[in-house]
């Protein structure tokens, strides 16, 4: 499966002009950046790096990714959400359930615009949610960012077809056959540095719903949500407002690779912003979401 | 851990999906979240069972017409495989979605419905397979339970699908046959106390039991070359690295190889993995070699071993499955990609249109519609290095493009 991988991140070093590789801060997009190390060795990672910041990130993320850009040379462009909203572009949500997530997807498109990148590589697997699941290798948008899933180009053997016009680009998923096992199995073989929010930490918390939400001024909390301090870790990284933790006394990675092992909850089972409908994840591609 | 991908062919109602399903549900892999919304959505549309069909069907569309449309991949493993399910739909005007799923697949799974037994989609499932030389064959004689678990029932089936078998091209193709009922769980996972006549593995007994050394194609080491590396730093000031995948075989450090379309010889100086020097690439790796003397390389070319050259040419007749709305053409041009070579090509003639029902040929046309297949003959633009699909599963096959839309059309085998 690596070297499944790192035979797809060079495809789009050779077959585009402007690729890009979406950086969140998460265990999937590091995982992305080491695969790309080695793809391209000893010569640099030949694209940047871009993230869409909410502005609602943990704070530990953005430590760790500043570091690790510094660390390892790469170039990093940084586009927020704030400006987004600030120019007119996009509308806070309101509410109790009032999250930046689905915003980030028109920062995200102006981005590939400003750029002019014609491949955006991500760190989406298809085991994660059943729209995934269809997801192709290489998928193409139109310049509207848009997902046409009933009409996706067959992808044969390991041949990437990455033709396209110019105005739309591909997503590329490189480890699209990975399970949520799988990366955390490679980043303990790898040794891969991840965010210390990953493993078992005291943090304060309100439950809601069945989920673990963290206190904080960008989650909006009802009078009567009581606030505890627990031990919980994260087992996805998104915006503070729609990543629930999990209670977990796992603080090293060995027993966060134990826990996923034995763990009868999805992974997107803590995401909120999939809570919302069955046909949640879809919706949100369609409209050009990652 | 070894990874197997499975294709799955069966037609609408044949129970697929629920055959997944219960792959999931007893081996464990779906989580309690997915489980509770397979009861929920159960509940609601007024079932006495639980329909695991929901746990793959994807797409909005598809649950509302309670059909598959595309191929969906589907991920569980156990303590000795990781498997990758390709669900493919099977009603008749999605051939394409099959041979895609085939191409990536090691082993199938043919569900045919005990009460219907072998039907005209039998006989293209097991078409494609067969031309996309699958290894290992299941077919899954399913919902035994609505027959009374009736061995004649089942043998029956047997002797007809073993007459199918004597029209396959790929004779070496390994077939079994297991009885199961999907729904009620009977040799899915666990065996049936209800068919005490059956003495064979289970589904997944089967499954586990398979070799991936078995379960591969081995050839001759073929290496297109993806992507040329030039750091151009103090450290590496010198350092010209080929990247690519290693395909068919293993290829070691000194050996002899020739550089192809220039036909320049040389010999492997250094294997890269990453920063680790390595003396053998294996099969299916993807890897940096150097070599010896300085020859100007560039994507799309290919080395391989000395006196193991493939055939370079630019006129080749192969098997094409039409995956486009829009007719193929004798004289039309097209990109033809083949691994990661890109030249253009024309159709120059239509031999015949194959059924993949085991029918006969056509010989009288002159076009090709989605879901068709037939033997092509193209003229390229530029040599390609390519083996026959027989023997090289990767270097015997390409994929066609539309020059004009950019959608891949269709994909061809070469005979």
């Amino acid at each position: 499966m690596e070297n499944e991988a790192i035979y797809i991140l060079r495809e789009v070093a050779a077959q585009f002009e402007r690729p890009v590789l979406l950086f969140s801060g998460g265990k999937d997009s590091i995982t992305l950046v080491r695969l790309a190390q080695k793809a391209f060795w000893p010569a640099k990672i030949p694209f940047p790096l871009l993230h869409i910041d909410t502005g609602h990130n943990f704070p530990e993320t953005i430590d760790f990714r500043d570091r690790m850009v510094e660390e390892l040379g790469l170039e990093l462009i940084v586009r927020k959400v704030q400006d987004s909203i600030d120019q007119g572009k996009v509308k806070e949500e309101s509410g109790k359930y009032s999250s930046r997530n689905s915003l980030q997807t028109t920062t995200l498109l102006d981005a590939i615009e400003e750029f002019k990148f014609d491949a955006c590589i991500g760190g989406a697997r298809r085991d994660e949610e059943k729209a995934r699941a269809k997801e192709r290798i290489f998928s193409v948008r139109d310049d509207f960012g848009q997902w046409d899933e009933k009409n996706q180009r067959p992808e044969l053997f390991d041949m990437l077809n990455g033709q396209i016009e110019l105005g739309q680009n591909v997503r590329v998923f490189p480890i699209s056959n990975w399970t949520e096992l799988d990366v955390w199995s490679y980043i303990e073989k790898e040794k891969i540095e991840i965010p210390s929010i990953y493993f078992a930490h005291k943090r304060k918390v309100f439950l809601r719903d069945g989920l673990i939400w963290s206190h904080s001024d960008y989650v909006f909390q009802e009078e009567d949500e009581e606030v505890l301090e627990r031990m919980v870790r994260f087992r996805t990284v998104g915006d503070m407002s729609c990543t629930a933790a999990v209670f977990s006394e796992a603080a090293d990675i060995a027993s966060v690779v134990e826990e996923i092992r034995e763990s009868t909850l999805s992974e997107r089972g803590a995401r909120i912003d999939d809570k919302r409908s069955e046909a949640a994840m879809e919706k949100r591609k369609q409209q050009g979401y990652f | 851990m070894e990874v197997l991908k499975i294709a799955t062919a069966g037609s609408v109602d044949d129970g697929k999906s629920t055959l997944i399903g219960r792959l999931l549900y007893d081996t464990k892999s779906l989580t309690t979240d997915k489980l509770e919304a397979i009861e929920r959505t159960s509940k609601k549309n007024g079932y006495d069972y639980l329909d695991f069909s929901l746990a793959t069907d994807g797409l909005v569309a598809e649950r509302e017409q309670g059909i598959t449309i595309d191929v969906a991949h589907i991920y569980f493993s156990t303590d000795t495989k990781s498997y990758i399910i390709a669900d493919t739909p099977g009603h008749v005007e999605y051939t394409r979605n099959m041979v895609t799923g085939a191409s990536t697949s090691q082993a199938a799974i043919i569900l045919i419905d005990a009460r219907k037994g072998v039907i005209e989609q039998t006989h293209r499932h097991f078409f494609i397979n067969n031309l996309l030389r699958i290894k290992d064959v299941v077919v899954a004689i399913n919902k035994m339970d609505l027959v009374d678990f009736s061995e004649d029932q089942y043998n029956e089936i047997k002797a007809d699908f073993q007459k199918l078998m004597q029209k396959r091209e790929y004779q070496e193709q390994q077939i079994s046959f297991i009885p199961v009922s999907a729904l009620q769980g009977d040799n899915v996972v666990h065996k049936s106390v209800r068919t005490p006549w059956y003495n064979g593995p289970t589904l997944l007994q089967h499954l586990e039991a398979l070799d991936n050394k078995d379960i591969y194609n081995v050839g001759t080491p073929r290496f297109p070359i993806q992507y040329v590396i030039r750091p151009k730093t103090e450290a590496h000031h010198d350092f010209r690295g080929f990247a690519g995948k290693v395909y068919g075989g293993e290829l070691n450090v000194g050996d002899e190889v020739v550089a192809l379309p220039s036909q320049t010889r040389s010999k492997i100086k250094e294997i890269w993995f990453y920063d680790q020097q390595c003396g053998t690439a294996s099969r299916r790796s993807s890897v940096t070699i150097t070599l010896e003397d300085e020859i100007n390389l560039s994507r799309g070319d290919m080395l391989v071993k000395v006196g193991d050259l493939p055939m370079v040419d630019k006129r080749f007749t192969a098997t094409v499955s039409w995956m486009d709305s829009q007719d193929l053409t004798v004289g039309n041009r097209y990109i033809v990609q083949h691994g990661v070579n890109k030249v253009l090509g024309k159709v120059e003639t239509i031999h015949h249109k194959i059924e993949p029902d085991y029918s006969g040929v056509d010989p009288n046309v002159s076009t090709l519609g989605m879901n068709d297949i037939a033997e092509v003959s193209f003229r390229l633009n530029k040599p390609i290095f390519f083996d026959r699909f027989k023997e090289h599963r990767t270097n015997g096959s390409f994929i066609i493009i539309d020059s004009q839309t950019n959608n891949t059309v269709g994909a061809g085998f070469i005979g």
